[in-house]
């Protein structure tokens, strides 16, 4: 199936994607990736509050190249998203609607994206020209001494991703890895 | 005869070399993704090197990364023995053509100067440098960005004699299956056989920078990498590991003698923006 669909997410909307669909996402989302994660992490266990209320909202993992004078981002395509699966349930847990990377996931973030109800997609690895071309509007909003790693609020149009893992849990990479989906 | 070569030649050579290869593949790689989209047969997989070729255009179009992970830059140094370089020092001017490569190229600065303290030394240096000193009196530079979605996929294994040819191929394997998605695919596989634990990763690097299309000199190791193409591929990873037929565009194997007691296998991964350029001063 394919979708048009907002964010931040509305959980009717991501209760019916599954895995395999392709996603046309507009709205706000919002960028965070190693470091960025790891100070969210630090900030939790002192009790502090998060710069992002997450609820409902997209986090996708990226890091980008710098923007040319007028352009609104430089190069901007997804990274490898396991690196974050050690911070990524306890975000869920707290109302985080959905992950754009790519790559596979751990068993705890699959369990938490159905805990939670979320969904994890997938943009096309190394096309960050492309997909640059889908955000209108970047802004740093947090982290900013991290560099490329700061967190960022952008506005997409369109933005392409395929559905990796559902809140049922199916999973299209494992699909893949026992069926060999893609060779008809 | 000595030749002179002043390293600021290297400096500029090598910022502008860092800039190029991050918005051009070079044309073995660009022709090897062409063929690979007529090859694909999964729909999906076909849409997606469809994507990859619209955003090698407009990468060179309009000026912005392939990748935005414009990679730990490497570089490699021939140095013909006949050569006297000058005007200071060898690898602060490779440094400084990294550094002005990546901050004058609005590359991203991905580089870390202590791994664990890990604090972005925002500037993309230091570079990962390799010389070597060989007859003649040229100095040929090659640069090859690397990208870490590959490079944390990549795998080593010190095999025992007994496991011979098919242990290599099991190691080949399991390292792409376990990339699975991860390592960007459809990829180009560099592997090195023999040598010491560190001499393996460096063939296989160096495996990476090899033209694609352009195969292994001795017999056994061309027909080594025919095969396991077609067993890579044959696993249905596929383009964006979403399934299909084209999972890697190549598998490049070199070799080197090693010790009685030991058969080092290196698996150097790098995805689809396999970036290497080369130039002779």
């Amino acid at each position: 199936m394919e979708y048009r669909i907002t964010a931040p997410l509305d959980k009717s909307v991501v209760g019916r994607l599954r895995a395999g669909d392709y996603v046309w996402i507009s709205g706000t989302i919002y960028t965070a990736r190693d470091a960025a994660h790891k100070r969210m992490q630090e900030a939790l266990d002192a009790g502090q509050e998060l710069p992002v209320d997450w609820k409902d909202n997209i986090i996708y993992y990226m890091g980008p190249s710098p923007a040319r004078e007028g352009r609104v981002i430089g190069s901007a395509g997804p990274t490898t998203s396991s690196r974050m699966d050690p911070y990524a349930p306890r975000l869920l847990d707290m109302g985080l609607g959905g992950m754009i990377g790519k790559g596979k996931r751990s068993k705890e973030v699959t369990k938490a994206i159905v805990r939670s109800g979320a969904v994890y997609f997938a943009a096309v690895g190394g096309a960050g020209a492309l997909l640059s071309r889908q955000i209108k509007k970047a802004e740093v909003v947090a982290y900013d001494d991290l560099g490329t790693e700061a967190i960022r609020r952008l506005e997409v149009e369109d933005f392409p991703v395929i559905v990796v893992i559902d809140p049922e849990g199916n999973d299209l990479y494992e699909r893949v890895r026992t069926e060999k989906t893609g060779i008809s | 005869m000595i030749r002179e070569v002043e390293v600021g030649e290297l400096t500029r050579q090598i910022r502008d070399m860092c800039i190029q290869v991050n918005h051009y593949l070079s044309k073995d790689m660009a022709c090897a993704m062409e063929t690979a989209a007529e090859k694909e047969q999964s729909l999906l997989g076909k849409k997606i090197l469809g994507q990859l070729e619209e955003n090698l255009k407009i990468a060179g179009e309009e000026q912005i990364p392939i990748c935005q992970d414009t990679g730990m830059a490497v570089v490699f140094l021939k140095i013909g023995q006949d050569v006297h370089l000058t005007g200071g020092d060898l690898g602060r001017a490779v440094e400084e053509g990294v550094r002005r490569g990546y901050m004058e190229g609005y590359l991203r600065r991905s580089v870390v100067g202590d791994p664990l303290i890990r604090e972005n030394t925002k500037d993309n240096t230091p570079a990962v440098l390799h010389t070597q000193i060989v007859p003649g009196d040229q100095v040929t530079i090659t640069v090859a960005p690397k990208g870490f979605g590959s490079e944390n996929m990549s795998r080593i294994a010190m095999l025992k004699p007994a496991q011979g040819v098919e242990g290599v191929k099991q190691v080949i394997l399991d390292t792409v299956r376990e990339a699975g998605p991860n390592a960007c695919p459809p990829l180009v596989v560099g592997v090195g056989i023999g040598g010491t634990f560190e001499k393996a990763a460096l063939l296989a690097k160096q495996a990476l920078t090899r033209p694609v299309g352009e195969k292994a000199k001795e017999a056994h190791i061309r027909s080594l990498e025919e095969e396991m193409l077609e067993k890579v591929n044959a696993l249905g990873i596929g383009p964006g590991g979403l399934g299909g037929t084209v999972t890697a565009l190549a598998v490049h194997i070199n070799t080197y003698a090693t010790h009685i007691a030991g058969l080092p296998v290196a698996v150097n991964l790098c995805c689809h923006v396999n970036r290497h350029i080369k130039r002779v001063i």
